[in-house]
C-alpha cells in the first residue's frame, strides 16, 4: 500500500526534520504513529497524502512510484486518501453537511444520496443537531468530528489521521476510534497519529514511532499479521 | 433533490471578495457600450443600402437658368435635354420636374421663398436607367443641345456615402472588439485575484482529490453569473437609450437623416450581447484557472 525507501524531508534550507525514513504498510494494516511534539509526525503525513515530494527518497503508494506519477494523475490518486487534517482544515463559509459532503461531490455523487450519506455519518458522531452549523459556531471537538467524518465519508483506501482526538474526551475518543476500526475492517489501511496513550492501549496496533526525524517500527503487542 | 442542487453553495467562497460586485458593474458598463457601437453599425449599414437601392439606378440632370446669357430660353434647352436624353442607350424614362416640384424639393434648403417666382431656379430631369450609360459622352452631348446643363450620375458622392458607412461600420465593430478585449483582461484579472485570496482552500480543495477543472468550475458559476446580472442591466439600459434616440430621430421633422429604426431581429441581436458577454466571461476564467494551477507544483 505505502512503501518509503530512505526517504528524507527538508524544509527549505534547513536541516532535514525527516531522515532516512524506510517502511512498508501493508494493505489492511491499521498503526499508530507516535513521537514527540515537532517530531515530525505531520510532515511524515504530508508525504503520505501527497501534500509535499520528498527532498529524497522513493515513495511507492497504491503500488505506483510517486516520482513518475504526473500532476494530472493526483487527483485521481488523493481521492482515495482521507485525511484528517491536525488543523481540521474545514471551508468557513460551508455547513458541516456541505464540508462533510466535498470529497462525495468532488467524485460526483448523486446530490441525494450525498446528502443522506452525509447526515447519517454526521448523526453517528454525535452531531445531528449541527448539520446546517458553520464551523465557527462548532467547539473544537465538534469541528474535529466534521473533519473526521468528511475523511472518511467516501471510504477511502487509505485514511490517514492527524492527532482525530485532540480536543475530544476519552469517550467520544474511543467512539471516534470505532469509526476507524469500522473502516479498516471494511479493508482500509489507517495511520493514526496521536498522544494518546489511553488509546494506544485500549487498540493494539503497530506503532511507526518518530523520534529526532527518524522512524522506527514498534510491533503490537499481539500481532496479528507478520 | 432539484433543491438541493440549487441551493448548493459554492466550495469557494467567491461572492464575497471585492472585485465580484466590480466585475458585475464593469460588465454591465460594456455590455451597455458594446449593445450601443452594435446597434450603430446596424443603422448604418442598414442606411447604406437603402441609398444604394433608392439612388444607384437613377441620374439627374440640372440645367441652369443663365440669365442674359444668349442663349435659348430655359424651356426649350429643357425639351433639348429630353430628346437627347431619350435617345441615349441605358435611358428608361426622362422625366423634367415642374418648376413647383423644383421648389418643394429645394424648400427645406432655401425655405418658403423657393416658391419664389423671381428666384432665377434651375429645372431638374429625373432620369431612370436599366443599363449601363456612357455618362462622359452623355454629357458631352447634353452639353452641346442643351448650354448650362451638368450631368450628376451620383456614383461619386454614393461612393463617397458608402465609404463614409463602411468606416463608420468597421469603427463601431472595433469598439466592440475592444470592449470584448477589456472583459477579458477584467475577467483574467478578477479570477487571478480570487485564486490568490483562496490559495489555501484551492490547495485544500487539492489535496481532497479536486481536479483543476472542478476548481475551475466554481470560478466559471461565478463569473456567469456575475456577468449575466450585470450584462442584462446594461442592456436594459441601452435599449432604454437606443428606444429614446430613435424616437426622438423619427420626431425631427424635414429631417436630413433617413428613418432610423432597428427591425426585430436586430433588437434581438442586441439581446444576445449579455449571452456572449457571459458565455466570452465563462470561457476567459476556465482557461484562466486552469493556466494558473497548472504552473503550481
Ligand atoms: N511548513 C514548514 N516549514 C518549515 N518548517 C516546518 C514546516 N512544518 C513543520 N516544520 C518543522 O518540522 C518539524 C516537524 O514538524 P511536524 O509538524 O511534522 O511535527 P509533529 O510531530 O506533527 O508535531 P506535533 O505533535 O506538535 O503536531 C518541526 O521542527 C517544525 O518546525
Ligand atoms: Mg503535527
Amino acid at each position: 500500500m505505502i512503501r518509503f525507501e530512505n526517504v528524507g524531508l527538508r524544509y527549505g534550507t534547513e536541516s532535514e526534520v525527516l531522515r532516512d525514513i524506510s517502511f512498508t504498510l501493508p494493505p489492511g494494516s491499521f498503526h499508530f504513529m507516535t513521537g514527540a511534539s515537532g517530531a515530525g509526525k505531520s510532515s511524515l503525513l504530508k508525504l503520505m497524502y501527497l501534500a509535499h515530494r520528498p527532498s529524497r527518497g522513493l515513495i511507492t503508494l497504491f503500488g505506483r512510484d510517486m516520482a513518475r506519477v504526473t500532476r494530472a494523475e493526483l487527483p485521481e490518486m488523493r481521492r482515495q486518501i482521507g485525511v484528517v487534517f491536525q488543523d481540521f482544515a474545514l471551508l468557513d463559509h460551508l455547513s458541516a453537511l456541505d464540508n462533510v459532503a466535498l470529497p462525495l461531490r468532488m467524485g460526483g455523487a448523486p446530490e441525494a444520496d450525498t446528502v443522506a450519506h452525509c447526515t447519517e455519518i454526521l448523526r453517528w458522531v454525535g452531531l445531528g443537531n449541527h448539520l446546517h452549523a458553520k464551523p465557527s459556531t462548532l467547539s473544537g471537538g465538534q469541528q474535529q468530528r466534521v473533519a473526521i467524518a468528511r475523511s472518511v465519508i467516501n471510504r477511502p483506501r487509505l485514511l490517514l489521521a492527524d492527532e482525530p482526538t485532540g480536543n475530544v474526551d476519552d469517550g467520544i475518543g474511543m467512539r471516534l476510534l470505532y469509526l476507524f476500526e469500522e473502516l479498516h475492517k471494511l479493508g482500509t489501511t489507517v495511520v493514526i497519529a496521536t498522544h494518546n496513550e489511553a488509546l494506544i492501549r485500549r487498540f493494539d496496533h503497530p506503532h511507526l514511532h518518530l523520534d529526532n526525524g527518524r522512524l522506527q517500527v514498534v510491533p503490537a503487542r499481539n500481532p496479528r499479521w507478520g | 433533490m432539484a433543491l438541493f442542487l440549487l441551493g448548493r453553495p459554492s466550495d469557494l467562497p467567491l461572492a464575497k471578495d471585492p472585485s465580484s460586485r466590480f466585475l458585475a458593474w464593469i460588465t454591465a458598463l460594456m455590455v451597455f457600450l458594446a449593445a450601443l457601437a452594435l446597434a450603430g453599425a446596424m443603422v448604418v449599414s442598414d442606411m447604406a443600402r437603402r441609398w444604394d437601392n433608392g439612388l444607384a439606378g437613377g441620374l439627374t440632370v440640372q440645367i441652369a437658368p443663365l440669365p442674359g446669357a444668349p442663349v435659348a430660353p430655359l424651356d426649350e434647352r429643357v425639351e433639348a435635354a429630353l430628346t437627347v436624353l431619350r435617345a441615349a442607350p441605358g435611358v428608361r424614362t426622362a422625366t423634367a420636374l415642374d418648376a413647383a416640384a423644383t421648389a418643394r424639393l429645394l424648400e427645406p434648403w432655401l425655405g418658403p421663398e423657393a416658391g419664389d417666382p423671381l428666384l432665377p431656379m434651375p429645372r431638374l430631369i429625373d432620369v431612370a436607367t436599366d443599363g449601363p450609360v456612357d455618362v462622359p459622352g452623355l454629357t458631352l452631348r447634353l452639353k452641346s443641345a442643351a448650354p448650362g446643363a451638368t450631368l450628376d450620375d451620383h456614383a461619386v458622392w454614393l461612393a463617397d456615402l458608402r465609404a463614409f458607412a463602411g468606416a463608420v461600420h468597421l469603427a463601431a465593430l472595433g469598439v466592440v472588439g475592444l470592449i470584448g478585449g477589456a472583459g477579458v483582461m477584467t475577467v483574467v484579472f478578477s479570477v487571478r485575484a480570487g485564486l490568490a485570496i483562496h490559495r489555501h482552500v484551492v490547495e485544500l480543495l487539492h489535496l481532497m482529490g479536486a481536479t483543476d477543472r472542478y476548481v475551475s468550475r466554481q470560478f466559471e458559476t461565478h463569473v456567469v453569473g456575475l456577468t449575466l446580472r450585470g450584462g442584462l442591466i446594461g442592456l436594459l439600459l441601452a435599449v432604454a437609450a437606443l428606444a429614446g434616440t430613435l424616437r426622438a430621430s423619427q420626431e425631427l421633422r424635414a429631417s436630413l437623416l433617413p428613418d432610423l429604426a432597428l427591425a426585430p431581429w436586430q433588437w434581438a441581436a442586441l439581446a444576445l450581447v449579455p449571452l456572449a458577454a457571459a458565455l466570452l466571461a465563462r470561457m476567459t476564467a476556465r482557461w484562466t484557472v486552469l493556466r494558473t494551477l497548472e504552473s503550481l507544483p
